[in-house]
C-alpha cells in the first residue's frame, strides 16, 4: 500500500442540536497525524453525530472541522476525501466486490489502467483476491468488511472513519478483524477515527479515546489513562468495572486525602483533591486492585463473601462491606483465601483510581 | 418464499373459494371467448377455421390500430415514468406527514369516478379549455393547440390516471435502498447525480420494472379514458372490440381480436418480467 503521511485532524469546538437536543457541546479534538482514535460513549452521547459532522453528512450547528489545519467545514462530503466504513458495510448490493472497489476512483475520473491496478492492490491488501467477481451477498460478514475496507481506501482517503465497525460480526471473528485493521491501519499509517459503545474494543484498537457523554467530552487520553486515571466518574464507570466506596474526607495530609468509609474505617486514598472535610465521596477501585485474605493487616476492611466464581487461573469474589455495599474482586487463585464467611478485604496500594464528589443520584454524571 | 410453508399439508385449502371464483369467472368465459375466437361464420354457424384471425391479421387497418394501442401504451407510461420518479423519490425524502399528504393526493384519481375525471380532462384540454386558454394568454402559440381528441391528449389523461400503478411501486422500491448506500457513494466521491444514476436508480429498477407493467396494462385497456379524450377520430383496440361486439354483433371477430390483444399485452408484459429476473434487476437476491 502506498505510504501516505497520516494526516491531522482537528475538531474545533463542535457544537450540534437536533431541535432542543443537543448533541455535541463545543467538542475540540486535536488528532494527530497516523492516530488511531475512538469515540467511546453510550447510544445518544453524541459519538455519531461527530462522525457524520466530520463525514459531512451533517453540517455541525457551530465549531469547525480542520484537516492539516485547512477547514473542510464547506465542502460537501465527495469532496472531502474522507473514507467511511459503516456499521452494515453498505456495500453496493449491485455490483461485484471489484466495482464495489472501483466505485470511488471511477468516480475520481481516474484512467482505466489506474483504476485496475488499485483494484488489484486492494483486493490484495485485505485479501480478497479470490473474490473479485462475487456479489457482497455472496460473502460473509467478515468478507464484507473486508470489501468495506478495501473499497475505502481505494480512493486514498485522508481520513478513515470506522463506525461501530465490528458490532456486527460474532465474537470470535471480531477479534480477528480488530487485529487486521489494526494491523492495515498501522501499515497504511492512515488517521483513523473510530465510534464505539465497545469499551474493550476501543481499549484495545487506540492510541487514544475521546470519552463521551451527552454530547459533552468527559475525557480524551491514552487507554492506560483512561482506565487508570479516568477524570470524571462517568468516564470511572463506563470503561471497565469500577467499585464505589462511600465515605466522607476525614482529613488531607501531603500524600492525598483520607477517606473515612461508611464502616468508620480510615483509608489512604493517595490522591489529592479540592474537596474539603466532611465533603461525602465515592472512592473508586477496580476489582483487580483489591485482594481477599483471611488475615487482616493494617488498614483491612472487614467484609462476608457473598459469592465466589472460580474461572480458570483467577476467581471473582463478590463481597459485602459491613454496611452492605456490594464489591466485585478480581485474583488469582489463592488456596489460602475463604470461599465463604467473613473475610478481609485490601486495597493494593495505588490502585484507587480517583476520588469523586458523591452527589445527589439525579446529577450524578452516569450516561443516558 | 422461503420459510412460508410452515403447515403445508392443508393451507391449500384457503385458497379454494378464490380459485373456484377464478374458474367461473374468468377461466370459463375466457376459454368460451377463445372457442367463439374459431368460429369462421358472424353468425356462428359452428363451422371452425382460422379465418378471423387471418381477417385481422390480413388487414393493415386493424394492425395499425392495435400498434397505435399498443404504442400509445408505450408513450404514456414513459410519461408516466419520467413524472413518477421524481413525486415517489420526493414521497421518501419527507417528513411521514407530507408523505402521507402526497400518497393521498397521488392516489385520488384511483378514487374519482373515471367518467367524472375524463369529464374533467375534456374540461381542460378542450379548444376553450383552461390549458389553451392558458397557452394563449401567455403567447405561446398563436393558435389553440389540438388536445382533445389527440393521442397527445389521450397519452397526457392516462398518464395522470394511472399514475398511482406505477408511483406506489416506486415509493416501495425507493424506500427499501439503505441510506447508507446514498452516503457511502458520496463519501467515495460521487456527487448527487452520479449517486443517483450508479446507486439510487439501478437498486429500484423492481420497482420501476413493477409499476411499469401495472401501468401499461392499465393504458392500454383504459377504454373510457381512450374513446373520451380520444373521440370518434381515434380508434383503439378496447373501442374497436366494443364496436365488432355490439355494433356489429360480429361476435367471432371481436373475439379474435380481444385473443390477438390479450397475446400481444401478455408478450410485452412477459418481456417486462424477463428483464426482471435479470441478475441486473435483483439486486436483493
Amino acid at each position: 500500500m502506498s505510504q501516505s503521511a497520516g494526516h491531522a485532524l482537528t475538531l474545533r469546538s463542535i457544537s450540534h442540536a437536533f431541535g432542543a437536543v443537543v448533541a455535541a457541546n463545543g467538542i475540540d479534538l486535536d488528532i494527530r497525524p497516523g492516530e488511531l482514535v475512538s469515540l467511546l460513549g453510550p447510544s445518544g452521547c453524541g459519538k455519531t453525530t461527530l462522525l457524520k459532522i466530520i463525514a459531512g453528512f451533517l453540517r455541525q450547528t457551530s465549531g469547525d472541522v480542520l484537516v492539516d489545519g485547512a477547514s473542510i467545514s464547506h465542502l460537501p462530503t465527495h469532496q472531502r476525501r474522507i473514507g467511511i466504513v459503516f456499521q452494515n458495510y453498505a456495500l453496493f448490493p449491485h455490483m461485484s466486490v471489484a466495482q464495489n472497489i472501483a466505485y470511488g476512483p471511477v468516480a475520481a475520473g481516474w484512467p482505466k489502467a489506474e483504476v485496475a491496478a488499485v483494484v488489484t492492490e486492494m483486493l490484495d491488501v485485505v485479501q480478497m483476491a479470490a473474490f473479485r467477481d462475487r456479489l457482497p451477498r455472496e460473502l460473509s460478514g467478515g468478507q464484507q468488511q473486508r470489501v468495506a475496507l478495501a473499497r475505502c481506501l481505494a480512493i486514498r482517503p485522508r481520513i478513515l472513519l470506522l463506525d461501530e465497525p465490528f458490532s456486527a460480526l460474532d465474537k470470535n471473528l471480531r477479534l480477528d478483524m480488530q487485529i487486521e485493521i489494526k494491523r492495515l491501519q498501522r501499515q497504511s499509517g492512515i488517521t483513523t477515527v473510530m465510534v464505539t459503545h465497545d469499551q474493550e474494543e476501543a481499549l484495545g484498537m487506540s492510541d487514544r479515546i475521546a470519552v463521551l457523554s451527552r454530547g459533552n467530552l468527559e475525557q480524551f487520553a491514552s487507554p492506560s489513562d483512561i482506565y487508570d486515571r479516568p477524570d470524571s466518574l462517568f468516564v470511572n464507570t463506563f470503561v471497565g468495572t469500577a467499585n464505589l466506596l462511600k465515605g466522607e474526607i476525614a482529613g488531607l495530609s501531603p500524600s492525598g486525602a483520607v477517606v473515612r468509609l461508611a464502616d468508620g474505617s480510615l483509608i489512604e486514598t493517595g490522591r489529592a483533591t479540592q474537596l474539603v472535610p466532611g465533603a461525602r465521596v465515592l472512592v473508586p477501585v477496580r476489582p483487580e486492585g483489591l485482594r481477599v485474605s483471611a488475615d487482616g493487616a493494617d488498614g483491612a476492611l472487614a467484609a462476608d463473601v457473598t459469592a465466589v466464581m472460580p474461572i480458570g487461573p483467577s476467581f471473582i469474589y463478590e463481597v459485602a462491606l459491613a454496611d452492605g455495599t456490594p464489591v466485585k474482586v478480581v485474583q488469582e487463585r489463592d488456596e489460602t483465601a475463604p470461599l465463604s464467611g467473613p473475610v478481609f478485604l485490601h486495597i493494593k496500594p495505588n490502585r484507587i483510581s480517583g476520588l469523586f464528589a458523591d452527589l445527589p443520584d439525579d446529577t450524578q454524571k452516569k450516561g443516558n | 418464499m422461503a420459510g412460508a410453508a410452515s403447515s403445508p399439508s392443508r393451507d391449500w385449502a384457503l385458497a379454494v373459494p378464490l380459485a373456484v371464483l377464478f374458474a367461473l369467472f374468468f377461466i370459463a368465459p375466457l376459454g368460451l371467448l377463445v372457442s367463439i375466437s374459431f368460429q369462421t361464420e358472424r353468425q356462428m354457424t359452428g363451422a371452425l377455421g382460422l379465418g378471423q384471425y387471418a381477417a385481422f391479421l390480413t388487414d393493415d387497418l386493424n394492425l395499425a390500430v392495435l400498434r397505435d394501442t399498443l404504442l400509445v401504451g408505450v408513450k404514456a407510461t414513459i410519461l408516466c415514468l419520467l413524472f413518477g420518479y421524481p413525486l415517489a423519490w420526493l414521497c421518501t425524502r419527507v417528513s411521514a406527514r407530507w408523505q402521507a399528504a402526497l400518497i393521498f393526493l397521488i392516489v385520488l384519481p384511483i378514487v374519482t369516478s373515471v367518467v367524472v375525471r375524463t369529464f374533467a380532462w375534456i374540461v381542460i384540454l378542450g379548444r376553450r379549455g383552461i390549458l389553451n386558454e392558458a397557452i394563449l394568454a401567455l403567447g405561446l402559440s398563436a393558435q389553440p393547440l389540438r388536445l382533445l381528441f389527440s393521442e397527445t391528449g389521450v397519452v397526457i389523461v392516462l398518464a395522470q390516471v394511472q399514475m398511482p400503478l406505477m408511483v406506489l411501486p416506486l415509493i416501495t422500491a425507493i424506500q427499501r435502498i439503505d441510506p447508507n448506500l446514498e452516503s457511502a457513494s458520496q463519501a467515495l466521491g460521487a456527487g448527487a447525480w452520479r449517486t443517483f444514476f450508479k446507486v439510487t436508480l439501478p437498486l429500484s429498477l423492481p420497482g420501476i420494472i413493477a409499476g411499469t407493467i401495472l401501468t401499461y396494462t392499465a393504458c392500454v385497456t383504459a377504454f373510457v379514458t381512450q374513446s373520451l379524450i380520444g373521440g370518434s377520430r381515434l380508434l383503439y383496440m378496447p373501442m374497436m372490440i366494443f364496436q365488432q361486439a355490439m355494433d356489429l354483433q360480429n361476435w367471432p371477430f371481436a373475439a379474435a381480436v380481444s385473443v390477438i390483444f390479450m397475446a400481444s399485452v401478455l408478450l410485452i408484459v412477459a418481456l417486462l418480467i424477463a428483464l426482471s429476473r435479470s441478475r441486473a434487476a435483483r439486486p436483493y437476491g
